[in-house]
């Protein structure tokens, strides 16, 4: 028997009556596999696209692929709104499209282009999509965990029932800004879902040897909110957890710290020969614990998909990604005319 | 006409601006019942409420991130760094966030945070509670840099900075906070990047900041006994740079001096002078010449602290002996 994300909110009418506030989750993995399919897929094909054209030679500078990483990104993204606010980080292509960006003025960023999100100020690490509430991925680890408040701080105060979901690696829980952030958090009670993406490494810093205590969900005691861990490869589970956590947070319940595990198949960046793990740990990952097969093997066998959904939601997010990118390439440059403008008002 | 001390005119102008805008919050250590370490949001509590006056835990990081995540959202904030040392604590985001997201992110969005924080030598605390590091932020763009001198300053001033869709650093001169000074009645708004000109003179030029303004008067004054008639310009803010009134007021002297607390490397003076030197060589009479506080942490002795910030006596021996 499945859990169903509507089951969250009947359970949460239970627990407190007239508590749920009716926002509905803009996707549902578990009634409505296709669409969180459709968005994993559409994440995978972005950043295998990326890798290509970078290692082509046709993309330039730096990025972060999470590849391996995407029912993290949707299985979050899936129980917010248009409008609910994410920070994001270095790693953040799937955060960016999970909550609506368009890969195609993404791309265009990427690729240095004038229609890009930031007309090519940003780049890969800097893509903001500010109409979709998407505040920005960031070049410092950690750099958007005290901004989160901020923005949860505005929305309470305004009396908006918006939340802000602030993804962040398990590198980052080692800063300081980490604690101050949750710290603030929790003593002003802020709309904030921390969601800390755990793909076991920073750089070559495996978690073993960085974190003290060894869970990042364990320090949400430390600050007085609800943690959770959870198998971050299992987008139903991640949607799940979220949901509880987003309408928590909505509903004036105040901030919620998940723990997502999960791995990056890929290096760190662009330039990483993994000498700190063993082929064979990333291997087993990717072959046994994908995300995205395991959603599909999962939803096949219990009728929720059919092979043939899955085969046309797999070309069509190919053809998708190609219609992306050749657009993309189609744009025009950033322009140097401008290279001055938007550094002030 | 009222006349009021600095830190008063901080309040004043901190209402002046709550009144007009209510979605406007202010965070901070010790800011809501305390009124501020220099007292200078006594009031604000009971006048806007524990909402909108926030006291903040210990965690600057936190203060300007709350500040920049709030203001992008639609809640214009000041935050409060208690002194202006410890923008070093929570420097990424002064640095790397909100005076870069406006461009990194092709003008998405706007940041319209400033930050409070005062500044400066002559109270005796020590290195780490007496800088003046209006030159750290000068150096990076996407920020604006103020430190007004006078109380009717820092109202207007405050004003323009609150309006401004551009992240302030705002420095309040800790040796100023007593100085006492007429404000006028009603709304007061002012300018960023107009620098003043606050006496004429026609052989030197003294380009002068916060607590440097009344010790360049001072200087001029004494001057004027020896037949030298120094011009002396409040810069008021660092960004915008009035380099305008500045080049003028070269041109017509043909001198300039420069008085900073800044130590000696890469102080604001330096910016200046090159500036000078690029745009008004020909007018020049002789090399533009900086006073500056050697470059050295500040020492919390009085007569070594009053040894390494320029002084009335130096600016004075300093620009005589250059005329000669
Ligand atoms: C403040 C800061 N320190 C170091 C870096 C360099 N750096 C970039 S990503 C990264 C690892 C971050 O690890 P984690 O938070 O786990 O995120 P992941 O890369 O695994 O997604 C490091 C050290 C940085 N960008 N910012
Ligand atoms: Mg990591």
């Amino acid at each position: 028997m499945h859990l169903r994300c509507t089951d969250v909110q009947f359970a949460f009418d239970l627990v407190m009556p007239g508590s749920y506030i009716g926002v509905m989750p803009r996707r549902d993995p578990v009634n409505d596999p296709l669409s969180s399919l459709r968005s994993m897929l559409e994440i995978r094909r972005f950043e295998e696209a990326v890798e290509e054209l970078f290692s082509r030679g046709l993309l330039h500078g730096t990025m972060h692929l999470s590849i391996g990483q995407e029912a993290v990104a949707e299985g979050v993204c899936a129980t917010l709104q248009t409008g609910d606010f994410i920070t994001s980080t270095h790693r953040g292509h799937g955060h960016t499209l999970a909550h609506g960006a368009d890969p195609t003025t993404m791309m265009a960023e990427l690729l240095q282009k004038n229609t890009g999100y930031c007309r090519g100020r940003g780049g890969s690490m800097h893509i903001a999509d500010v109409k979709n509430g998407n505040l920005g991925a960031n070049g410092i680890v950690a750099g958007s965990m005290t901004i989160a408040v901020g923005a949860a701080l505005s929305q309470q105060m305004i009396g908006t029932d918006k939340v802000v979901v602030c993804f962040f690696g398990d590198g980052a829980a080692n800063e300081g800004a980490f604690h101050e952030s949750l710290n603030l958090a929790k003593v002003w009670d802020l709309p904030v879902v921390y969601v800390c993406e755990n793909n076991q490494y920073g750089m070559s810093m495996s978690q073993d040897r960085s974190t003290a205590g060894g869970s990042v969900a364990a320090r949400a005691a430390a600050y007085g909110m609800p943690g959770e861990t959870v198998d971050g490869n299992d987008v139903e589970a991640v949607c799940l957890a979220s949901l509880e956590a987003v309408e928590r947070a909505r509903s004036g319940g105040g901030p919620t710290l998940l723990e997502c595990i999960t791995y990056r198949y890929r290096g760190h960046s662009k330039s990483d020969r993994n000498l700190y793990r063993t082929q064979e740990e990333i291997e087993d990952w990717r072959d046994n614990r994908d995300p995205i097969q395991r959603f599909i093997g999962k939803c096949v066998e219990d009728g929720r998909l059919s092979n043939e959904q899955v085969t046309a939601a797999e070309s069509a997010a190919r053809e998708s990604l190609r219609r992306a990118v050749s657009e993309a390439f189609a744009a025009p440059d950033a322009d140097p005319a401008d290279l001055e403008g938007a550094a002030y008002a | 006409m009222a006349e009021l001390s600095y830190r008063d005119a901080v309040a004043h102008g901190i209402a002046q601006e709550m009144r007009r805008d209510p979605q406007l919050v202010m965070l901070g250590e010790d800011i809501a019942g305390a009124g501020g370490v220099f007292k200078t949001t006594v009031g604000l509590l009971d006048q806007f409420g524990p909402d909108r006056v926030r006291d903040t835990p210990i965690s600057e990081q936190a203060i300007l991130g709350a500040a920049m995540g709030a203001a992008m959202t639609g809640v214009p904030v000041i935050a409060e760094i208690m002194f202006s040392d410890f923008l070093a604590v929570c420097f990424d985001i002064v640095a790397n966030e909100m005076a870069k997201s406006r461009y990194m992110t092709g003008g998405q969005m706007s940041v319209p945070v400033v930050v409070r924080t005062a500044n400066g030598g002559g109270s005796r605390f020590g290195a780490q509670h007496s800088q003046s590091v209006e030159n750290w932020c000068m150096m990076i763009p996407g920020l604006k840099v103020v430190a007004p001198s006078t109380p009717s300053d820092v109202v207007g001033l405050l004003a323009a900075s609150i309006r401004d869709p551009d992240p302030v650093v705002f420095f309040e001169h800790k040796s100023l906070m007593a100085s006492k000074g007429e404000v006028p009645d009603g709304e007061v708004i002012d300018e960023l990047g107009k620098a003043k000109i606050v006496r004429e003179g026609s052989d030197a030029t003294i380009v002068a900041l916060a607590y440097m303004v009344p010790r360049a008067l001072e200087a001029a004054d004494r001057l004027a006994e020896d037949g030298i008639d120094a011009e002396v310009i409040d810069l008021r803010t660092l960004v915008p740079l009035d380099t305008n009134a500045i080049l003028t007021s070269v041109t017509k002297t043909s001198r300039a001096f420069t008085v900073e607390e800044n130590p000696r490397l890469c102080g604001w003076g330096a910016e200046i002078a090159s500036i000078v030197a690029h745009e008004a060589f020909w007018d020049l009479d002789g090399p533009v010449v900086r006073i500056t506080t050697p470059h050295i942490p500040l020492p919390a002795a009085e007569a070594l602290e009053d040894m390494a910030i320029p002084s009335v006596d130096r600016i004075v021996t300093t620009v005589k002996e250059n005329l000669d």
